[in-house]
């Protein structure tokens, strides 16, 4: 390879983002015209996001490359770097956006709070902004096109700005943003070490002594934690994500969180070189009550998009459980399973980032044709809307860790990850960690709950309004992003070798080894990712035995015996004024969870005293993070401030003491 | 795929079609002797199997193709695992494919689709049947993983078939944590079977059934094959059990002299358990739903505190 092809990924990626912000600025020239923004820009936008996955794979394997762009203040230019870590998110930003976008084509309608050519601007520079921190060389770059993502988000967010309820959440995610922002910029500054050079060239030369280095790790954590929503740092996801459309909830949960996992890689395996043990219990500990909190909760919402927002907080939990493992072994120098568990986590970050936005766009569908959010009104919705259904079916299963979807390959890798532990010199870390791989576990059981409840109140059983039998399916548009999505997670559930050979510059650059490059991965049908005696998973082989059995009972059972099916009424036990709202609510589905951890939640009960004569039935849960830190800050700042609030009179002569009072105190200092 | 392997594997599925029903079958007669009953014959099951293929499916109005699809999912699913948990030979060629979080992977998905089919009809029965079988699993299947990880620990290998081998060529000696994770074993398995004391298979009262309320709607061949389905759920999980705490009598790859043996040893060793699961049924009593999770949670205890006594102990 010469150097022209060299050179071409990185330019192809500017290229891009370039094409984004026209894409966004053609918006605001056909304002209110649906039609264009819908069935040209939005299509286009696509085509673009698939370009930047084809060029940010291209540039992936290869040595890393760089740009320095003239912006901003006249001597701080931008500094671009495109490496494997970035071109990996790039990629995923690439393959989840494209779906994602063509389905906004058909998704906005007119009507809906902002006008369509100024949503379509918003939407554009949010993915710029996320495309550009990925390339981001310098802590200024990076802070610019952080806060243009953050801006940008929070426009869409607001989208419909009438709703009080809707502009609320958009303030708490702006201000949980802005904290998060203020950890990420102490961080780079303790990074440059005092040069004063901000470049991330300069911050991975430095070499900071354990305590600084362990004081940036935690400010990364922090403010990293606050944009993917890790415990206590969650609060905005569950209100922002069902706030906002859902293409915006599907690119915010699939893509957005994904840029927080990349800042704390990026921070922790490359700018601080090698990391502490500890920093990687600490991640195990924080990911770990993460990923339990998020699918406790999720397990009693009855908002189908909280529901996945709370969802989406597990998976941020598992992602950084899996970057933990890796930061324990990386401390150690096993390179071969921190190799491993890095290569689970970002693979998880690549499913997640695909089904997770899969289902969103399915709810964003069910919310056009019903107009209702929440599981209790929803039912029956497969026979109305197939092609929803359908590819819904295929997202539960991958967020449920079903093989042989892509979700069960990261979690069988993480597992795998957690099991071979034997050689680690810390007799304790020995121990403790395969206890953390039963959490892991007893998550990713629970998390088939979830989503057994999700699909089974919202598309199976009976309908439980009227209406919903007027519930049309997905546009043409819509199905197409949705089609696209479901075919990622298949492939990717299908071919994990494919996928961890392209992980594999990564951790070989992080931490010195890929999983490949040692030898023994498996071939293209066979993942082995220590060695075929230790463990092995063939996704296809699995699923052409288990699909050759179903085609050959279909077939022994109509050749021996026959297919005769006859309909009939559903049995109702003898008691005959079943309705349709006799099946199980989303409430009445959660409420064993709910009792089990009843001590996790914060409930407010309402139950019906057997002589109501209109009897209700009301549970309202609260998340606990709300009473146990964030009220109590706002009590604390409300009793300094009411302190602060005495010294204020409002009367000239005591202003005029104070005047006095302090000249007098300057004088005796100066004096002295 | 050699034709020695293809041909133990065929092996393998139809010794598991055919024995899973008759192993059903020897339990319900063990049972209703301890119980002073007349016992039906031991071929019962495949009676009923082959009256219910012959009666046409009732579907109710509204059901989803799902509803449809779920038996024959369940069945494949089932089949699967019992092609590859080793049961007479350690040489399956498919073995490779699933391994032991595979394997768990494997029921996993049979339960999704067996609780969304519940759900498709809209009854109160069947979503109260996928709420307690969803209850049941996600306490139940990290207890089994735990398990499983118990045993792929001490043979450092998460396959099956390695995981076997390496069993049965350990001294005799008894491991405290294999003993924990044989007590943990056993309660999953009693629950992830629909057996008292979580469950009950002869009861139909609403307040007490779990697995039953799962499958009301069904009839004709599809429940023909939920009941196949769960027979061969018992047998995999029965020879799972088997494999990792009693694996002699298992044969090596290439080993033919000791194929021989192989199956009277399964027999044998199915008919003990067989009359063990029996007699637990028979001296216990059906617990309340919400003991349930109580019961799995131990079991998932039992598990860890398996899995922490052998880092703990090497053993």
């Amino acid at each position: 390879m010469g150097p022209l092809p060299e050179l071409l990924a990185i330019d192809g990626v500017t290229v891009v983002v370039v094409a984004w912000l026209g894409l966004g600025l053609a918006g605001l020239a056909a304002l209110h015209d649906t039609r264009v923004v819908g069935r040209v820009l939005f299509p286009l936008s696509a085509l673009a996001s698939l370009a930047l996955a084809g060029f940010a794979l291209m540039g992936l394997p290869g040595a890393p490359q760089v740009a320095v762009l003239a912006i901003g203040l006249p001597d701080l230019p931008f500094h671009l770097r495109l490496d494997a870590l970035s071109a990996f998110f790039l990629a995923l930003l690439g393959l989840a956006s494209a779906g994602i976008s063509v389905f906004a084509g058909g998704y906005f309608r007119q009507g809906e709070g902002t006008p369509p050519g100024l949503l379509c601007l918003h939407y554009h520079l949010f993915l710029a902004g996320m495309a550009m921190v990925m390339l981001a060389d310098d802590a200024y770059a990076f802070m610019v096109t952080w806060e243009v993502m953050a801006l940008a988000s929070f426009f869409l967010v607001t989208t419909n700005h009438r709703i009080a309820e809707i502009r609320r959440a958009g303030f708490l995610y702006l201000l949980v943003a802005h904290v998060g922002a203020i950890a990420i910029l102490l961080c780079f500054g303790v990074l440059q070490a005092g040069t004063g050079d901000y470049t991330f060239a300069n911050m991975r030369a430095q070499s900071l002594s354990p305590f600084w280095a362990s004081c940036a790790f935690g400010l990364a954590l922090l403010g990293f934690g606050a944009k993917a929503g890790i415990l206590p740092l969650h609060v905005w996801l569950p209100e922002a994500h069902p706030a906002a459309p859902s293409p915006v909830s599907a690119l915010m949960s699939g893509v957005m969180l994904k840029t927080a996992v990349y800042g704390l890689v990026r921070v922790s395996f490359d700018l601080l070189g090698t990391p502490a043990w500890w920093w990687g219990v600490v991640a195990l500990v924080v990911g770990l009550a993460t990923a339990f909190f998020g699918v406790v909760f999720a397990a009693a919402q009855v908002d189908m998009k909280r529901l996945l927002a709370y969802s989406s907080i597990e998976n941020v939990g598992l992602i950084v459980v899996g970057l933990g493992l890796a930061m324990v072994f990386a401390a150690y120098r096993m390179d071969a399973l921190a190799a491993l568990a890095l290569a689970a986590s970002l693979y998880h970050c690549l499913n997640h980032a695909l089904f997770k936005s899969l289902l969103f766009l399915g709810t964003g569908c069910v919310l056009h044709a019903t107009q209702e959010r929440s599981l209790g009104r929803l039912g029956g919705l497969l026979r109305f809307m197939p092609w929803v259904g359908w590819t819904a079916l295929a997202g539960v299963m991958a967020a449920a860790g079903l093989p042989p979807s892509n979700g069960f390959v990261s979690e069988w890798l993480l597992l795998q990850g957690f099991l071979f532990t034997g050689g680690l010199p810390n007799p304790y870390l020995r121990m403790l960690v395969p206890v953390f791989a039963a959490g892991v576990v007893l998550v990713a059981a629970l998390a088939a709950y979830v989503m057994v409840k999700f699909y089974g109140v919202i598309f199976l059983g009976r309908p439980r309004e009227e209406k919903l039998a007027h519930a049309h399916d997905a546009g043409g548009l819509e199905r197409l992003g949705l089609a696209w999505l479901t075919a990622g997670c298949v492939l990717l559930g299908l071919f994990p070798v494919a996928v961890i050979e392209v992980i594999d510059p990564i951790t070989f650059s992080l931490v010195g080894r890929g999983l490949a490059q040692s030898g023994h991965i498996g071939d293209w049908l066979l993942l082995a990712p220590v060695s075929a005696e230790r463990a092995s998973y063939s996704p296809l082989t699995f699923l052409v035995v288990t699909a050759l059995i179903v085609v050959a009972t279909i077939v022994l059972v109509r050749r021996f015996y026959h297919g005769r099916v006859r309909r009939a009424a559903p049995w109702d036990c003898g008691f005959p004024a079943q309705t349709a709202r006799m099946q199980d609510t989303a409430e009445g589905f959660g409420q064993p969870i709910r009792q089990i951890f009843e001590p996790f939640y914060r409930m407010r009960r309402e139950l019906p005293s057997p002589f109501d004569a209109a009897p209700r039935y009301r549970v309202e849960i609260e998340d606990p993070a709300w009473s146990a830190i964030y009220l109590r800050i706002a009590a604390a700042t409300e009793a300094v401030s009411r302190a602060v609030g005495r010294l204020q009179r409002g009367r000239i002569s005591i202003y005029l003491l104070y005047s006095f009072v302090t000249l007098v105190a300057l004088l005796f200092l100066t004096q002295a | 795929m050699n034709l020695e392997g293809a041909l133990g594997q065929l092996l393998a599925l139809a010794v598991a079609l055919l024995g899973a029903p008759l192993l059903s079958g020897w339990v319900s007669q063990c049972r209703a002797w301890l119980q002073n009953r007349r016992a039906p014959p031991l071929a019962m099951p495949f009676r009923t199997l082959h009256k219910l293929f012959w009666k046409e499916s009732v579907v109710a109005h509204g059901a989803s193709p799902m509803f449809r699809i779920a038996p024959y999912v369940v069945f494949a699913c089932m089949a699967l695992a019992c092609m590859i948990v080793p049961m007479l030979s350690t040489n399956l060629p498919l073995a490779p494919a699933a391994d032991a979080i595979a394997l768990v992977g494997l029921f996993g998905v049979a339960r999704l689709f067996i609780s969304l089919a519940a759900m498709d009809i809209g009854t109160a029965f069947g979503s109260l049947g996928a709420r307690r079988e969803m209850l049941v699993g996600f306490l139940a299947e990290p207890a089994f993983l735990m398990v499983l990880f118990t045993a792929s620990l001490i043979s450092s290998s998460t396959s099956l078939a390695t995981t076997v081998s390496a069993l049965a060529h350990r001294e005799f000696a008894i491991l405290p944590s294999l003993a924990f994770a044989g007590l943990a074993f056993t309660m999953v398995s009693l629950a992830e079977n629909a057996r008292v004391p979580v469950d009950n298979p002869a009861t139909h009262l609403e307040l007490t059934m779990i697995h039953e309320a799962l499958i009301l709607e069904y009839s004709g061949r599809h429940l023909a094959l939920m009941e196949w389905a769960a027979s061969l759920k018992l047998f995999a999980y029965s020879c799972a059990g088997l494999a990792i705490f009693f694996p002699w009598g298992i044969a090596e790859a290439r080993d033919h002299a000791a194929l021989l043996w192989a199956l009277p040893a399964l027999v044998a060793k199915l008919a003990v358990g067989g009359f063990v699961l029996a007699l637990i049924e028979t001296i216990l009593a059906k617990m309340r739903v919400f003991r349930v999770p109580e019961f799995l949670a131990a079991a998932f205890l039992l598990g860890v505190l398996a899995l922490l006594v052998h880092l703990l102990l090497g053993a």
